[in-house]
C-alpha cells in the first residue's frame, strides 16, 4: 500500500543496487579465478563432462529436428520465387547466424542452468557453502568457477553441433525428400555463407551467451534464499531471466555485429 | 593431474564440438576455396554498378579470377571506381573488356571479363575503360516504353 512513499521507494532502488553490485562483483571474481580453476583442470573437467555430454543428446535431436523444420518451411517459401536452390543458403544462414546460439543458449538454460542452480542452491540451504568458508575454503573458488568456466567452455561447442546437426538436417530434408540437386545446396551455401562475418559471429555469440546462462544460474543459486521454496523459486528464475537476456543480447548482438 | 574415466567423454564431446565448427568452417562456409593467391589491382571505371558488392567474383570464361577489392565513386567523372584484384597467375591483354553480369535471374552479381587482343598484358595500377554497365531493369523498362512510343500509334489491328 505505501509504495508511492519516497523511503519505500529509496529503499527498493537502493536493495536493487546492492543486487547489482553483488552481481558484478561476483561476475569479476569468476573472471579473475580463470587462471585457478584451470590450473585445477580436473574440476572443470568433471563439470563439462556434467555440462556438455549430459546436453549432447538434447542439443542433436534439437539441432535435428529443427533442421528439418528450417528445410520444410524454407522450401515452401523459396519455390514460390523459383529458388529452391538456394535453401541451403538459407538453411546455413539461419542455423549459424540466429538459432544455433540462441536455441542452444535457451535449451542449456533448461537443461543445464537449471541443475547448476538446484546444485548451488542446495549446498546453500545444506550450509555446505558455510562449511567450507569455515575452513577457509573460498566456494566461489571451490565451486562456482570450475562450473562457470566449464559452462563458457561448453556453450559455443553445443552451439557448433547444433548448427552443424542442423544443415545435415535440412540437407536431408532438401536433398532427400524434396530433390533440390546436391551440388547447388551446397554451393549456394559456401557461396553465401561467410567465415568470419557469420560462422565466426555466431560463435562470438555463442561465447557470449555462455557466460550470460552459466553466470546468471550460478548467480541465482548463490543468493537463492535457503529454503526449499527459495531453491524452488531460484531455479525458476534461472530460466525466466536467463532466456530474456539470451533474446534480449541477441538482438543487440545481432545489431551490432551484421549492421555495420 | 589425476586421471578419470571422464576423461574419455569429456575428450569425445570437445572433439565433437571442434569437429562442428570444422565442419561449419569448412562445408558450409568453404574456407578452403578462399584463395590466398597473390594479387595485383587494377581499376576499373563503370557508369553504373548496379547491385555489384565488395568480395564480388571476377569471372573470365566462367572461372573466378579475381574478386571486387573496393568500389568507390569518382566526382570527377562521375563514374564508379572499382578496384579488382586479380590473381597473380592469370594475365590479361590490356584491352580486356569489363561487363556486369547477372548469376542467374535472381542471383547476385559479378564482373564476366573478356580477354581483348593487345600483346601488352594488364599490370597492377592498370585502368580498364572498356566497360559495361549493370542491367537496371528501369532503364530497359523505359526504353522499352520510348521505342514503343517512338513507333506511332500502334497498328488498330484490335478494333471492333
Amino acid at each position: 500500500m505505501s509504495w508511492y512513499q519516497p523511503s519505500e521507494i529509496g529503499f527498493a532502488v537502493r536493495c536493487k543496487l546492492a543486487d547489482i553490485g553483488r552481481g558484478a562483483r561476483l561476475f569479476v571474481k569468476l573472471l579473475t579465478l580463470m587462471g585457478a580453476s584451470f590450473k585445477r583442470f580436473g574440476l572443470v573437467r568433471d563439470q563439462i563432462h556434467f555440462l556438455g555430454n549430459y546436453s549432447l543428446a538434447i542439443i542433436t535431436v534439437s539441432g535435428l529436428f529443427v533442421g528439418f523444420v528450417l528445410g520444410l518451411q524454407g522450401y515452401y517459401t523459396l519455390q514460390r520465387y523459383g529458388s529452391s536452390e538456394a535453401l541451403g543458403l538459407l538453411v546455413a544462414l539461419s542455423l549459424v547466424r540466429e538459432l544455433g546460439p540462441v536455441i542452444t543458449a535457451l535449451l542449456f538454460a533448461g537443461r543445464a542452468g537449471t541443475s547448476l542452480t538446484a546444485e548451488i542452491g542446495l549446498m546453500r540451504a545444506g550450509e555446505q557453502l558455510s562449511a567450507m568458508e569455515m575452513m577457509a575454503v573460498d566456494p566461489v573458488q571451490r565451486i562456482l568457477a570450475p562450473r562457470f568456466w566449464a559452462g563458457v567452455i561448453t556453450m559455443p561447442l553445443l552451439a557448433a553441433v547444433f548448427s552443424a546437426v542442423g544443415i545435415i538436417g535440412g540437407w536431408a530434408v532438401g536433398v532427400w525428400m524434396i530433390g533440390i540437386d546436391a551440388g547447388a545446396f551446397w554451393s549456394q551455401m559456401q557461396g553465401g555463407v561467410d567465415v568470419w562475418n557469420d560462422v565466426g559471429n555466431g560463435v562470438i555469440k555463442s561465447v557470449v551467451f555462455g557466460f550470460t546462462v552459466t553466470f546468471i544460474a550460478l548467480q541465482q543459486g548463490f543468493e537463492a534464499q535457503p529454503t526449499p521454496d527459495g531453491v524452488a523459486r531460484a531455479t525458476t528464475r534461472t530460466v525466466v531471466v536467463s532466456s530474456l537476456s539470451v533474446l534480449g543480447l541477441d538482438f543487440i548482438l545481432t545489431a551490432m555485429m551484421f549492421t555495420i | 593431474m589425476q586421471r578419470s574415466k571422464n576423461d574419455v567423454w569429456v575428450g569425445l564431446f570437445v572433439v565433437i564440438g571442434a569437429l562442428a565448427m570444422v565442419f561449419l568452417a569448412l562445408q558450409s562456409a568453404n574456407l578452403l576455396s578462399l584463395s590466398f593467391q597473390s594479387t595485383y589491382r587494377v581499376t576499373a571505371k563503370f557508369d553504373n554498378v548496379g547491385g555489384l558488392k565488395p568480395k564480388s567474383a571476377v569471372r573470365s570464361g566462367g572461372v573466378v579470377v579475381g574478386r571486387v577489392e573496393g568500389i568507390t565513386f569518382d566526382d570527377k567523372t562521375f563514374q564508379a571506381r572499382v578496384a579488382l584484384a586479380l590473381e597473380n597467375r592469370y594475365a590479361f591483354p590490356k584491352d580486356s573488356s569489363l561487363k556486369i553480369l547477372t548469376s542467374g535471374l535472381l542471383g547476385e552479381q559479378y564482373i564476366g571479363m573478356e580477354a581483348g587482343a593487345d600483346a601488352a598484358n594488364l599490370v597492377a595500377g592498370d585502368t580498364i575503360s572498356a566497360t559495361q554497365s549493370a542491367v537496371v531493369l528501369e532503364n530497359l523498362i523505359s526504353q522499352f516504353l520510348y521505342s514503343k512510343a517512338a513507333d506511332g500509334p500502334a497498328p488498330d489491328k484490335d478494333k471492333k
